[in-house]
């Protein structure tokens, strides 16, 4: 998937966007040179709609720290700059993050972080208002697309002003949700002035870092009361004075509806806090009310200046705080709500789980991995995390990007005598593998460790929707780029070629042959599988497959590939010659989901399996 | 305007519930209304459960319809419209949400797995808990019609009587959509929704 260009609607438009859409329009609009970003959910449209505009560069980076140190390049040239990230992202940047503090900006740049609040899809929650404080720079949270927008748009105004890096806080409910918004007029782009050199400044040595720690304490004294001052800090005066509530991004929407008549104080400059403007709200309320997704951090701060205030004691401090939450929460405070609202309960209906798609090529290394006794497999982040997931289960970890590598070396390195005759197996994509997995297997190779990697490169960054990368050999345009070769760089790293293996993942028997000789080898190998992903352009589809019915003896093997377009049609209980009582599972093939990958094929014992006749029509749906 | 409505559309990654709470976004802009459209799109490919919260009125603040709320549940699917019922206003004297949902029964890995069972008669289910449910096989329309793809509008066609602004509005949305691209399509498209319309009545 590669952006198209287009020609951008002109200022004043009333147009209806995502927060990721209104920030892409706002980095344009405030005549940004280049913007960097490494997918991620809810974060990766950004990058993919600024990549749109004309006059600007936009890149996919190899990962988050690199899209920052891009950034921050830029920025010494005098240009403003930009980088998005999920949240998680932005601890991969973190090296790069604490020490930009010190040095400062020269062009405005924006780092746009997106917390997924309620999990979406991430393995943590964490509350990246931390960084602020961590940093010691200044944070915006916008509560929804316009005041994306418009918040994108100030930051880079604040960034060069106060000469430093501008956090831009956003979560899942800012990214995903659609709105009017409406545009103002673009900002002449703004002239790279040159850089300027400057060791003092720009060379974080000891001598030179210690000097500039002062210039930081100084900006955040100055940021404090820009903050007091800020009109991105506003208090709306209430007629309910016996709760006073103090929020931030989505949340504000949330108690601006539940509690229309209370006053709120709506931080859109959130940190530093403008705590005069606190103390003054909560001199006028009998109560205050931190309203904070996800973490007790305001409120800690507010309280530690002296000022009474509650939150967490009565906020859950994980999820969203939608309105029907904080209703139900804060009813021990205003009797009018009742016990609580008494809200209809959910019928009990399976869970629907997100699948592999048809024919994914992941299905054929977890249905082998499903087949193999005796593994630990160290999993990574990507589609093949649902590897976990039935029938497979198949993957023993995740923690983060590239972890599988290290971890899996660290098992090795570790076992006792209860994991000695195990084989580890680690297993990453390629998107994962370019982002922070090929330290890890430097590590291995280097380290001698007995670990057998299987590289799945689909060449694309799968889960997020198919975004370009090294191993799709094209940038974020589409544009021809140099396509990184595996099995050199694995080589290079110093996996003996011998144990480097580049196999087909549709050939179960090859695939399993493969593992099975690699895990029995004493040292470091690497099964590199080469089909594309799906969903991408490269994939190609082949005609579909049915199952004849007369010839099914529902063994279930095919169920076994989780291919979602395999249904069970009926169960039946046998008994075999061995007395030993089976469930018989009778299948058909959605044809007009297949895609003749043919994966279900080769486990089936009595050849059931054929072409599909007549030729079937396509199910599509837009 | 004063009142907010709240329309969730359901249904499984892949079948266009978001392209159709976008057109019913867009239909309700062109009225002057507020809108904002909300849903978790993260997995939403991977053939998980997905849900689109629209909402439009004078002014609309939160995002999220909250549960009990919703005037018109569109199931695209009848389980996906069984898991989402509680989010529909109960009956109250002639007040309460309407479900509209498409009897389509798709069952994940995980049923063929025998690891869970899909509902006898999802419909019936939401019924039972006091709500107004219609049900029709969209799917058998969009087949007569000659494109499943269809099943999209053949829904919103179902629901447009039930909206706070004239069904046309909503149907000229759908075909100026298709009819810079393909009119063939585009008529195609008013045809589907007019079938869906007539099946919504039912």
């Amino acid at each position: 998937m590669s952006a198209k260009p287009f020609t951008p609607p002109p200022a004043g438009s009333r147009l209806l966007m995502s927060g990721n859409e209104a920030i892409a329009r706002a980095v344009w609009d405030a005549g940004a040179r280049v913007a960097a970003a490494y997918p991620g959910t809810p974060a990766t449209e950004i990058l993919e709609n600024l990549a749109r505009y004309p006059d600007l560069y936009a890149e996919w980076s190899v990962n988050e720290k690199v899209s920052l140190e891009v950034a921050i390049g830029a920025s010494l040239t005098g240009a403003r700059s930009f980088c998005a990230m999920k949240h998680v992202g932005l601890n991969v940047a973190a090296d790069a993050l604490m020490t930009l503090t010190l040095t400062g900006v020269v062009g405005g740049l924006v780092i746009a972080v997106a917390d997924d609040v309620g999990f979406s899809s991430s393995q943590n929650e964490q509350d990246s208002r931390f960084w602020g404080r961590f940093a010691h720079l200044p944070i915006l949270e916008p509560a929804d697309s316009q005041e994306a927008y418009a918040m994108a748009r100030e930051a880079f105004a604040l960034s060069e002003k106060f000469n430093a890096p501008v956090i831009l806080r956003l979560t899942t409910r800012v990214c995903h949700v659609k709105c009017l918004i409406e545009t103002g007029a673009r900002e002449t782009k703004r002239a790279a002035d040159g850089f300027v050199q400057n060791p003092a400044r720009w060379v974080m040595v000891p001598a030179h870092a210690q000097k500039r720690l002062p210039e930081v304490f100084a900006r955040e004294a100055a940021l404090t009361e820009e903050s007091e001052a800020s009109a991105l800090n506003r208090l709306e005066a209430g007629s309910d004075r016996r709760v006073g509530f103090v929020t931030s991004g989505p949340a504000y929407m949330h108690v601006r509806e539940a509690f229309p008549d209370a006053p709120v104080l709506k931080l859109g400059l959130s940190y530093p806090v403008p705590m005069n403007r606190v103390r003054a709200l909560a001199a006028q309320t009998d109560t205050l009310i931190v309203v904070e997704e996800t973490e007790q951090l305001l409120e800690t701060e507010i309280r530690a200046a002296g000022i009474p205030a509650r939150g967490k004691d009565l906020l859950p401090a994980a999820g969203e705080l939608p309105p029907f939450i904080l209703k139900k929460h804060l009813a021990s405070l205003l009797p009018e709500l009742g016990d609580g609202n008494a809200l209809p309960a959910p019928l009990s209906v399976f869970p629907r789980p997100p699948t592999m798609c048809v024919a994914c090529p992941h299905l054929g290394v977890f249905y082998t991995l499903s087949q193999l006794r005796n593994v630990i497999i160290a999993g990574d982040i990507g589609c093949y995390t649902l590897g976990a997931g039935h029938p497979w289960n198949a993957l023993d970890t995740t923690i983060c990007m590239g972890a599988s590598m290290g971890m899996a070396l660290g098992m090795d390195k570790g076992r006792g005598p209860e994991d000695e005759k195990k084989n580890i197996v680690a297993v990453i994509g390629d998107s994962t593998f370019m982002h922070m997995g090929m330290q890890g297997l430097l590590d291995i190779a280097y380290n001698r460790g007995n670990v057998t990697v299987l590289l799945l490169d689909n060449r694309t960054v799968g889960m997020t929707g198919g975004q370009d990368n090294p191993a799709s050999g094209r940038d974020i345009h589409g544009e021809e780029a140099p396509r990184i070769d595996f099995a050199k760089v694995v080589e290079s790293l110093g996996v003996a070629p011998e144990h480097i293996r580049v196999v087909d993942p549709y050939l179960l028997p090859v695939l399993f042959k493969a593992i099975r000789e690699e895990v029995k080898y004493n040292g470091p190998s690497v099964i590199i599988t080469n089909r594309p992903c799906v969903l991408i352009d490269e994939y190609k589809t082949l005609p579909a497959y049915e199952v004849l019915e007369s010839a099914c003896t529902g063994c279930g093997n095919c169920v076994e590939i989780g291919c979602p377009a395999i249904h069970v049609t009926r169960r039946e209980k046998a008994v075999k010659p061995s007395g030993r009582e089976v469930e018989l599972a009778f299948v058909n093939i959605e044809t007009a989901a297949c895609t003749g990958c043919g994966l279900c094929l080769q486990p089936c014992a009595p050849n059931a399996i054929r072409p599909a006749q007549p030729k079937p029509v396509k199910v599509e749906f837009v | 305007m004063n009142q907010t409505t709240n329309i969730l559309v359901v249904g499984i990654g892949g079948q266009g519930v978001m392209t159709a709470s976008e057109i019913l976004s867009e239909a309700a802009i062109s009225q002057g209304f507020d809108v904002k459209k909300t849903e978790v799109a993260g997995m939403s490919q991977r053939g998980g459960v997905v849900s689109s919260h629209v909402r439009f009125g004078a002014k609309v603040l939160s995002p999220e319809i909250p549960p009990g709320e919703a005037d018109i549940l569109v199931g695209f699917e009848a389980a996906e419209a069984m898991r989402w019922s509680h989010w529909l206003r109960p009956k109250n004297g002639s007040q309460g949400g309407v479900a509209m949902i498409n009897r389509l029964r798709l069952e994940p890995p995980i049923v063929s797995l025998g690891l869970f069972a899909y509902p006898a008669d999802p419909v019936a289910a939401v019924r039972e808990r006091g709500l107004e449910a219609h049900d029709f096989d969209a799917g058998e329309i969009a087949r007569g019609l000659g494109d499943l793809r269809l099943v999209n509008t053949i829904m919103l066609g179902a629901i447009s009587d039930s909206l706070p602004f004239p069904a046309e509005t909503l149907k000229a949305c759908i075909v100026t959509r298709f009819a810079a691209k393909n009119p063939a399509l585009a008529a195609l498209n008013a045809k589907a929704f007019e079938l869906g319309k007539a099946a919504g009545k039912r």
